[in-house]
């Protein structure tokens, strides 16, 4: 149904409202036959149903108000807001349910879809058009790739660094391989599916056989925040070690930095640190704040060092990889320290891939574009292969 | 000349136990697996789909094994393989200029006589690129043969010379898909073709290109959007006057009339054959193509069953 035919019709919550004398079976039969939130074209109609005081709809939607008061339904427990929701887009989000002046943040108990992250979950929405990508779900014709555990004694950051390896699934010692290293790779495994990511986009023949190595940071927002310890951890360190005990491509070419977030910062803030030492970036969501005049950037004590780094990077922008992919959500403030970093990059003669989606900072949305972003940074020989 | 029989995958549904079965050739089967590289002897779905009596000719052991015995050799294709690959990523770049121009002149409305004359006019363009690029192509491969003649390394003429005794034993031969490139290199250095005879040859997807006169890759949905279709190299040319499109439906715009009109004359006089799962087309030396599921890409952007179009 298009969003026009949509407008034209009345939404499904309006045709119960007129129901007279609406009864608790009444509402039992609409959510009945009614997944939620409802989706009508651009329309998202969420619910929930129980006694409270208020009920608030909570999301981080760069651009929406924070936090959207449900309405109850004259004469039910039914409550429901309707919010406008452009094509494709995905939302996370939490219900407030206020009693006695208490609130409760809750997933939405109407709503099977949950994303989860390192501090919880979110209810998902998932606007008309939106689609969960096929190639982040577990196929059983793709071989899985093996994980090994490392550890890398590290005199930089002052502690034993357990790295995750992925190897593909068809490893041979003879072959040599480019080298991607994940920032928050734990995470990345757990929240956006990055193993299953690997595995389906190296038997589809769609990127080429890699070997990963997963990071866990100690103290992230120190590690990650431009950190010089971070930097000759991860290229006098780790890299050295993995080149020791695997077959790798020696050169910046076959070597790539990756991460989201400060995890984005770290990677960039590396590659500055060291130049000429890899040859490609993959950024998603990263968290480049900057100032014009000043240091009132609204980010609290953490994001100084970052503030810093960007600023620095901004007055002296230079080539530091051959190319980098970017991506970030458009429903995340960062959106625009990223768009505006695009042109910035593109001045030093790295050649950049840049895209958007109708998403917030989290990890679905990451994962959402590590397809664009690993095919284009590591393509496989998907045009050769016609099986 | 052989009869040749194209398919198009071999998925959950695979046509070539039937297909095997129909042609009745008395005498085991000489499979190609080499598009599976080092996967290439895990063949024993092939070998069951074909009534297990197949004679796997392992010609990408053997292409490993002449590589890894012959290092002056190995080292001699790798800078050849490095020179063609150069050359493939400049001939990109220009047909991506010459693509984009088609296209837009296909996409354009106007007066028909004009658009005719100058779609014509930019799909010859871009002829005159593929036919310079397969020129240049040839010429490198032709360079590396007088430097290099395959029968004159030791490790190659003993392979062929096995491959040739194995093809001998066999009434028929069968070529799976895979890695067209390494398949079509495997072929020809082992030269199956030479000695065929008039065994009939069942072959799909990349096998049905390697077989082919021209290879011409193709991917209108690949991950970083549509690609041009580009042409590769020169294939066995087992079979004439075809070009296989395996997996059409999946990798090609086909209802995007402009492109697939664009694909259709830019490779005239071949015929553009589509070979989805479970699709047939059979090349016959006497009774030319006839199709059994398999389409025709017509120079209109059609599909059609009409051979003639």
């Amino acid at each position: 149904m298009s969003a026009a035919t949509v407008r034209s019709t009345k939404l499904a919550i309006n045709r119960l409202k007129e129901i007279k004398d609406l009864s608790a079976a009444d509402v039992d039969a609409f959510l009945a036959t009614h997944s939620v939130p409802i989706v009508e074209g651009t329309r998202c109609t969420f619910l929930y149903r129980g006694d409270a005081d208020s009920v608030w709809l909570k999301h981080r939607v760069y651009g929406l108000p924070d936090e959207q008061r449900l309405r109850q339904v004259r004469g039910t427990d039914l409550w429901y807001v309707v919010i406008d929701l452009p094509e494709k887009s995905r939302m996370e989000y939490k219900l407030d349910v206020v009693h006695a002046g208490h609130g409760n943040f809750i997933d939405d108990p109407l709503n099977p879809l949950h994303s989860y992250n390192p501090i919880g979950s979110n209810s998902v929405c998932h606007a008309a058009g939106y689609e969960s990508p096929e190639w982040a779900e577990p196929d059983v014709d793709s071989r899985p790739g093996v994980i090994e555990t490392i550890v890398v004694p590290s005199r930089a950051l002052k502690r034993d660094c357990l790295v995750n390896v992925y190897l593909p699934a068809r490893f041979r010692r003879a072959a040599s391989y480019p080298l991607l290293v994940v920032h928050d790779g734990t995470d990345y495994l757990n929240y956006a599916s990055l193993g299953t990511v690997l595995d389906n986009l190296i038997h589809r023949s769609e990127m080429a056989e890699v070997v990963v190595a997963f990071l866990s940071p100690g103290d992230r927002l120190r590690e990650y925040a431009n950190s010089a310890a971070h930097g000759r951890f991860v290229t006098h360190e780790l890299l050295p070690e993995m080149e020791r005990t695997f077959p790798l491509v020696t050169q910046p070419a076959g070597r790539c930095l990756m991460g989201s977030s400060f995890g984005g910062v770290a990677s960039l803030a590396t590659a500055v640190r060291h130049p000429k030492i890899y040859g490609s970036l993959l950024l998603q969501s990263g968290s480049f704040a900057f100032t014009d005049i000043g240091m009132e950037h609204g980010g609290g004590p953490v994001f100084d060092p970052v503030v810093k780094f960007v600023n620095s990077f901004r007055d002296r922008p230079r080539k530091v990889a051959d190319r980098v992919f970017m991506s970030c959500g458009i429903y995340e403030p960062l959106i625009y320290p990223n768009r505006s970093f695009v042109p910035l990059l593109q001045t030093t003669g790295m050649e950049v891939r840049y895209v958007e989606s109708r998403d917030g900072h989290n990890w679905q949305s990451w994962r959402d574009r590590l397809r664009e972003g690993l095919t284009w940074l590591f393509p496989g020989p998907h045009r050769m292969v016609y099986e | 000349m052989s009869t040749v029989i194209l398919l198009g995958p071999q998925g959950p549904r695979p046509n070539l136990p039937q297909t095997l079965a129909a042609l009745d050739i008395p005498g085991p089967i000489a499979t190609v697996t080499a598009g599976w590289e080092e996967r290439e002897s895990e063949d024993a779905e092939l070998d069951s789909d074909a009534g297990g009596a197949t004679v796997n000719l392992e010609l990408f052991r053997r292409w490993v094994e002449v590589l890894r015995h012959d290092p002056d050799y190995h080292d001699a294709v790798r800078r050849r393989d490095a020179v063609l690959q150069e050359i493939q990523e400049i001939y990109n770049l220009r047909l991506d200029h010459a693509m984009q121009a088609a296209y837009a002149v296909a996409g354009r409305g106007g007066h028909p006589q004009v658009h005719d004359v100058e779609l014509t006019d930019s799909i010859e363009a871009v002829r005159t690129l593929d036919t310079r690029h397969f020129s240049v192509t040839r010429d490198v491969y032709d360079e590396f043969y007088e430097r290099w003649p395959p029968h004159s390394r030791g490790v190659v003429a003993a392979h062929r010379e096995e491959v040739a005794e194995l093809i001998g034993r066999c009434g028929s031969l069968a070529i799976a898909g895979g890695h067209v490139g390494v398949l079509q290199a495997c072929l020809h250095m082992f030269n199956v073709a030479a000695d065929l005879g008039d065994r009939p040859v069942v072959a799909w997807s990349a096998g049905a290109m390697a077989i082919s006169e021209r290879i011409v890759l193709f991917h209108d949905r690949s991950p970083q959007g549509l690609r041009h279709a580009e042409l590769f190299d020169a294939g066995i040319g087992l079979c004439r006057g075809v070009l296989p499109l395996p997996d059409a439906s999946r990798r090609l715009l086909l209802k995007d009339r402009d492109r697939m009109s664009v694909l259709a004359r830019r490779f005239a006089p071949l015929t553009c054959v589509t070979l989805d799962e479970g699709c047939r087309a059979v090349v016959d030396p006497t009774d030319g193509l006839t199709l059994a599921g398999a389409l025709v890409i017509a120079a209109d952007g059609r599909t059609t069953r009409d051979v003639a179009a």
